[in-house]
């Protein structure tokens, strides 16, 4: 629990003679350019001494019109690149997210190929984004060998994704009704072999970091997120499952083919404190990856032949209306809102940022710890600014 | 620097001049300022972490503008935020560089025709010495970068101003 | 519960603030309803038994062109697994609306958002501040007849 705030603010303190000490709170600025932001986030502190009294996020440092773009373009698969650019550490997922919404809207059938090669890209995609969650996490608390060892696994993801459409980072790989284009020849064998050679490395992460008593002092017991409080914030992916509440949209709402796969969704349990703190978070995504290795050894295993753009239409043009489609990014729900008016460009597009909600929580879990907490506390969120600010 | 090699091979003297030695210590050791805004900041801690192992050139993440030499603007520049980069670039202190790393900060990128709130460029508000073209950049176009912006400062006159 | 029952019910409850219902030839079945009665009827879907929409998914604005401003809300509920798309028009002239963030707390940073892309006022919002875009930026860009300033602060805007 927090270290007693209201010991030090309720007792007024006193002077060996008996005389009160006035005493008040202090606004500290915290970013937009703090090395443990993850970005150009800026919180404003109101801090009793060393504890915090209340955080108020200031975001938009990074809002780059997404919304705007997706109305003045004259294509439907035009949007794709600045999708991309949203969650720039899950872009393959932000593809896929929008390229839902896109064929909801138009009624379009993907092949059985596109949607395995989808399965693929996007797990590949999440334990990338995972890995950078956690080294960046590490180097938060404190501890930088694990970062350096994270990055060393993660450039061999990012290899897999500059073989199959030669960007590292934003790959607009994933289009409405298939995918740019197939799968190079010897893809398949090379991701096999980094699942083979991936799936120790979990262990020594977990004995470089996971384990480690300095960290664990540092992130058991705090910032802790209540179930209740989760939902009633909205919060989605590791937030809300390392609260316990066991709710992953591939396995309640199953997109694509998740239903033919076999795999867990790991929650928070409390191992070395409550439930719904940081470590649990943490520990989520960590138990993530391995689940995200089971359904690539499975899809890789079961991949079918065909052509991966006999779906993609020519011209998109989808009647008039509008829908709301989800699905689960490595940070929890991204859900576009799209709306057309029957001409060949999105008339309204609204992004539904999982790392948007999930921060406008931390007020609420960063009061009563110390500043030094609150640093273990947004960094255990996984914040994204690109897509907190769109 | 072959001057400089040679003389220490042959003896412990070393015989360079004041404009050499000031320009060669400048450019082996130029710590960045550890400030990423966007997409291309994954690029630059990319660049930094095991694979490109960025301190082989001496380039070292650095958590303050006092103690930095060169800052480089990793991602898009809102409006919001192109005041608090031009503070952080007037809070560095002198000789200090910047490389405008990506499309973005280049000229505002993708963002460059409806972005309502992004600078079309950071060069509208801090002097820009290099410029990395691509969206994002490979970590090796940023090595390149950095590498010109070494050879500028090799050309440095302490009695001259550099353009 | 599905589209027809929740329908059904929020009729018996509010009668004429249930304006339309659409589930045929639409790819997503919504209701339309009156923006004076707004927070009433969020309250019935959030606190019903039978209903219990906990999780509001997403709260968007929209520039309907028509001389309206919408606002649609996405529901969910975690107790019955079943969701909810709630629209309503304001008119653009002078768009007011009830808060729902008392019931929804992630409602608060949608609500502001909207307010910063549209200028669509949340009445009795605790904390109604521009979320994105500086306090003195000028107009709502997500209107559809926004225009794009030449200067802000000093700072030329258009490439």
């Amino acid at each position: 629990m927090p270290s007693d705030p209201t010991g030090t603010t309720d007792a007024p303190l006193t002077t060996s003679t008996g005389r009160r000490i006035r005493t008040e709170e202090m606004v500290l600025n915290m970013g937009p350019q703090h090395p443990s932001t993850h970005g150009v986030l800026r919180l404003e502190l109101v801090v009793d001494g060393e504890i915090v009294v209340d955080v108020i996020p200031h975001i938009g440092y990074l809002h780059r019109c997404f919304e705007k773009h997706s109305e003045a373009m004259t294509n439907y698969q035009q949007v794709i690149p600045y999708c991309d650019r949203l969650d720039y550490l899950a872009s393959m997922n932000m593809d896929w997210a929008y390229a839902l919404a896109g064929e909801k809207l138009l009624g379009i059938e993907v092949p059985e190929r596109v949607e395995y090669i989808r399965v693929i890209m996007a797990e590949l995609q999440r334990i990338a984004s995972h890995l950078l969650a956690l080294g960046t996490y590490g180097l938060d608390v404190g501890a930088f060998t694990p970062f350096l060892f994270m990055f060393r696994d993660r450039e061999k993801i990012l290899d897999l994704f500059e073989m199959t459409c030669g960007a590292r980072l934003l790959y607009n790989y994933i289009w409405i009704g298939g995918l740019s284009h197939d799968l190079p020849p010897d893809f398949i064998p090379k991701a096999k072999a980094f699942c083979k050679y991936f799936r120790p490395n979990i262990k020594e992460f977990n004995d470089l970091l996971t384990f480690n008593e300095i960290f664990i002092k540092r992130t058991a017991n705090v910032g802790i997120l209540p179930a209740d409080v989760a939902v009633s914030y909205a919060c989605s992916g590791p937030m809300l499952r390392g609260s316990g509440v066991k709710f992953d949209l591939r396995k309640d709402e199953p997109y694509g083919i998740y239903d033919k796969f076999a795999w867990e969704v790991p929650v928070g349990t409390g191992e070395v404190g409550t439930v719904g703190d940081c470590w649990d978070r943490y520990m989520v995504r960590v138990r993530e990856m391995e689940q995200s290795l089971n359904i690539i050894e499975q899809a890789l295993d079961r991949i079918p032949e065909g052509d991966v753009k006999s779906a993609v239409p020519r011209r998109i043009r989808p009647p008039a209306g509008d829908v709301y489609v989800r699905s689960e990014s490595p940070r929890g729900e991204i859900g576009f809102y799209l709306v057309s008016d029957g001409t060949g460009s999105p008339y309204r597009l609204k992004a539904r940022s999982p790392a948007f909600v999930n921060l406008s929580v931390c007020p609420e879990i960063c009061r009563g710890y110390m500043i030094a907490d609150i640093v273990a506390i947004v960094g255990s969120v996984d914040i994204v600014l690109g897509e907190v600010d769109r | 620097m072959g001057l400089l090699d040679r003389q220490f091979n042959n003896s412990n003297v070393i015989i360079t001049s004041m404009e050499n030695l000031l320009n060669w210590a400048r450019l082996s050791s130029l710590w960045q300022m550890q400030f990423g805004l966007a997409c291309c900041a994954i690029e630059m801690m990319a660049a930094a972490a095991s694979h490109y192992d960025f301190d082989r050139f001496g380039v070292i993440p650095r958590a303050t503008p006092r103690q930095s030499d060169v800052m480089i603007v990793a991602g898009t520049v809102t409006l919001k935020m192109a005041s608090r980069i031009k503070r952080l670039y007037d809070q560095m202190s002198e000789p200090r560089y910047v490389v405008s790393m990506g499309s973005c900060s280049n000229c505002g990128g993708p963002y460059w025709e409806h972005g309502y709130h992004v600078l079309k460029g950071v060069d509208r508000v801090i002097p820009v010495d290099v410029y990395v073209p691509g969206c994002p950049p490979r970590p090796e176009a940023l090595m390149e970068g950095i590498i010109k912006l070494q050879e500028k400062i090799r050309r440095e006159s302490l009695v001259k101003k550099s353009a | 519960m599905t589209f027809d029952e929740i329908t059904k019910k929020l009729r018996d409850a509010f009668g004429d603030a249930v304006i339309e219902a659409q589930s045929e030839g639409v790819p997503e079945a919504f209701l339309k309803v009156a923006p004076a009665k707004i927070h009433e009827i969020a309250a019935l879907l959030h606190d019903d038994p039978d209903l219990r929409f906990d999780y509001l998914m997403c709260l968007s604005g929209v520039d309907n062109g028509k001389e309206t401003l919408g606002v649609v809300y996405h529901l969910y509920s975690m107790v019955h697994r079943h969701r909810l798309a709630l629209k309503t028009d304001l008119p653009a002239a002078d768009p007011k609306l009830a808060t729902v963030s008392d019931l929804w707390p992630t409602a608060n940073w949608h609500e502001r958002e909207a307010w910063d892309m549209f200028g669509i006022v949340f009445e009795n919002h605790p904390d109604l501040r521009r979320i994105l875009l500086p306090e003195d930026y000028p107009g709502h860009p997500l209107r559809k007849d926004f225009k794009v300033p030449g200067f802000y602060n000093g700072m030329k805007v258009p490439y």
